[in-house]
């Protein structure tokens, strides 16, 4: 009863809304019942590769779910959130690392390799406890959600924002990568952690675990959704959006603006974490190379062309922007970079809104005319 | 910490209450104490942006349900002095309290806006993507911490003062409409109308009826002296007529201090303010 009166709430003026969480509810029955059941010479079947490849753009729709709740609503420009999205794939990737065990190449029981080659001799503190999957859990949101907190609460008290903001996100990242490139931080340095082999004993090479990797994904999408519609529904909601639109008037009706930034930044920050311990376990490994500038600024890229302020619309623009770049990458992969410049010019030459701006002034249009 | 009214309050020891931190904060009527009559106290206030001295040991009272008046040409401290009232410019000396007890100075904007000082902006400021309604929601009086409003919705009451507050600045039909597409002038009722939700003892209007119609004006001047008396009201002004329409008294601000005070006849006449700003 009361899950159907939040339902409502949540549902009610919201087409895209529920458009957007019928697909996933198909592809989430129809693409594992299309790999497990259906033969593999049938026309119908798909490969366990698409699986995964499609699991890893839902990743990428949470993660541009992540910066929209951000960017659309709070209007917060993040230029570094793909080091939340990282930190959330290290420590899913640790866990996995501790589930190696006697597997490794060094055989050792406690240590993960690239420490038996560093010839440590015994694990660093922080690696406690990821052995445990509840534990890896907690703090795929937990240490993003803390970065988050400390980085935004320094900022925002600071009334650090605008194009300032930015710059600083974005060497947030770029210092995060650094940092993680060096050996003697102990998380693999250059290589990062990969050869992973199974998670909660089940083997990451079977069929069985990428679709229930898959499925997760697709859950995780559909209630990052909930989330993020249930925080801009409610008036917590439009106090963010009235920061975004007239900061100090908020400030003069008696709200702490910062506290809003906070709390929305951080919030932000533990999705965008969830959406990389996801990803990890369903790409096979985690490296400083995912900290670049230059995912974060894709990232940007996926939810302008997918549309601001719509939350649906920055899940299709990750889809979208990340469909043709597997196209590009495997037939012209030097052509990539600059459609992906190009997109950015035209979205913000011609498409101020995205894709979801385009549809509904088609449909505005039909309705007057 | 003279502000803070729980030092102010030995005698409260209440026998049957054991822990002393168990006391209910102070309700807002306690917390800035009118009994004198005055709603601000500004002393002395000094400002100054880079050698220039936009408030020059300015000294200025406002009476509990007073309209009064603030005039002065460009340049004179007029938005200076609400900067420093709403807590956006720390002043380099001088005191300001709001009622008897609360020290400004060391507030917050936040804090002394829920503490019932509303300001309206020289542009007219309203949440352009939200509705009129939302509008009214958003400026009301309430708890307006995080994790409150994520839960919260408009009680009976709440929706109440919203109608009453619309009926007021007369944009009842509009309601619904989004704040962008409203008319100059209504955006401004609209601003008055979000200072209203704050139930503000004190309330800071900046130009109110800059480009506004004639017809505006004068619907605007009879808000503003409905208004008064309920509430203090503080109005800057540069247009002459708008003052006289509704002034009881006048303060006259020159190069960052008071030139002249008093009823708008007697400064009209006053020859200091004539050679400086009525130009004759």
């Amino acid at each position: 009863m009361l899950t159907q009166m939040m339902l409502q709430r949540l549902m009610d003026h919201d087409r895209g809304g529920w458009v957007f969480l019928a697909v996933l509810l198909a592809i989430g029955i129809l693409v594992p019942v299309a790999n497990l059941l259906v033969p593999a010479d049938s026309f119908f079947h798909i490969p366990t590769y698409t699986v995964t490849l499609l699991g890893k753009y839902l990743c990428f729709a949470l993660l541009a779910l992540s910066l929209d709740l951000v960017w659309g609503y709070c209007g917060i420009l993040s230029l570094g959130h793909g080091a939340f999205f990282a930190l959330g794939g290290y420590a899913m990737g640790m866990y996995l690392m501790r589930q190696i065990g006697t597997r490794g190449v060094y055989g050792d029981p406690e240590l993960p390799d690239f420490m038996v080659f560093l010839n440590w001799d015994s694990l660093p503190w922080y690696w406690y406890g990821f052995d445990q999957f509840w534990f890896a859990a907690l703090m795929v949101m937990i240490v993003p959600g803390a970065l988050a907190f400390v980085f935004g609460w320094l900022a925002f008290r600071s009334r650090v924002s605008g194009v300032y903001l930015s710059i600083m996100t974005q060497a947030l990242t770029y210092a995060l990568m650094l940092a993680f490139f060096r050996n003697e931080l102990g998380f693999g340095g250059n290589n990062g952690l990969t050869d992973f082999k199974d998670i909660l004993g089940a083997s990451l090479q079977s069929d069985v675990t990428r679709v229930v990797l898959f499925v997760c994904s697709v859950v995780a999408l559909a209630l990052g959704y909930l989330v993020c519609r249930f925080i801009v529904t409610s008036k917590l909601g439009r106090v963010v959006t009235a920061v975004r639109d007239a900061e100090a008037r908020t400030r003069f009706i008696g709200y702490r603006v910062e506290h809003y930034q906070v709390c929305i930044f951080t919030v932000s920050a533990v999705i965008a974490g969830i959406a990389g311990a996801l990803y990890v376990p369903q790409v096979g490994i985690i490296n400083p190379s995912e900290f670049q500038p230059l995912n974060s600024i894709e990232l940007v890229v996926w939810v302008a062309l997918g549309g601001r302020a719509t939350l649906y619309g920055a899940a299709l623009g990750a889809g979208l922007v990340n469909y043709i770049k597997t196209v590009l990458t495997g037939a012209l992969p030097e052509v990539w970079l600059f459609v992906l410049g190009a997109l950015f010019v035209i979205v913000t030459v011609a498409l101020p809104r995205g894709v979801i701006g385009i549809w509904r002034q088609l449909r505005l249009r039909e309705n007057h005319g | 910490m003279a502000d803070d009214p729980r030092i102010n309050r030995p005698t409260q020891v209440d026998p049957d209450r054991v822990f002393n931190f168990l006391v209910e904060p102070p309700t807002r009527e306690e917390l800035i104490n009118t009994a004198r009559g005055v709603i601000l106290y500004l002393e002395d206030i000094s400002v100054s942006f880079d050698g220039f001295r936009a408030l020059n040991e300015l000294t200025l009272y406002i009476g509990t349900g007073e309209l009064r008046c603030i005039i002065g040409p460009n340049g004179a401290g007029k938005t200076t002095l609400m900067d420093v009232i709403t807590g956006k410019t720390r002043p380099d000396w001088g005191t300001a309290y709001f009622g008897q007890r609360v020290n400004l100075l060391r507030r917050s904007e936040p804090e002394i806006a829920s503490m019932g000082i509303g300001r309206k902006f020289q542009k007219p400021t309203v949440f352009e993507q939200h509705t009129v309604h939302e509008n009214l929601e958003l400026a009301m009086e309430s708890d307006k911490r995080v994790w409150n409003t994520l839960f919260c919705s408009l009680t009976g009451e709440e929706k109440d003062r919203i109608g009453e507050v619309l009926e007021l600045i007369s944009l009842s039909e509009l309601v619904g409409k989004q704040a962008g597409a409203l008319s100059h002038g209504q955006k401004q009722w609209l601003e008055i109308g979000m200072l209203l939700m704050q139930n503000p003892l004190l309330l800071l209007v900046d130009e109110p009826v800059a480009g506004m119609t004639q017809q505006e004006t004068e619907a605007t001047a009879a808000l503003l002296t409905r208004l008064a008396g309920d509430h203090s009201v503080v109005v800057v002004e540069h247009d002459m007529e708008f003052v006289r329409s509704i002034a009881r008294q006048v303060t006259v601000l020159h190069e960052g201090s008071v030139l002249a005070e008093g009823p708008f006849d007697a400064i009209q006449e006053d020859s200091k303010v004539r050679e400086v700003y009525l130009g004759s």
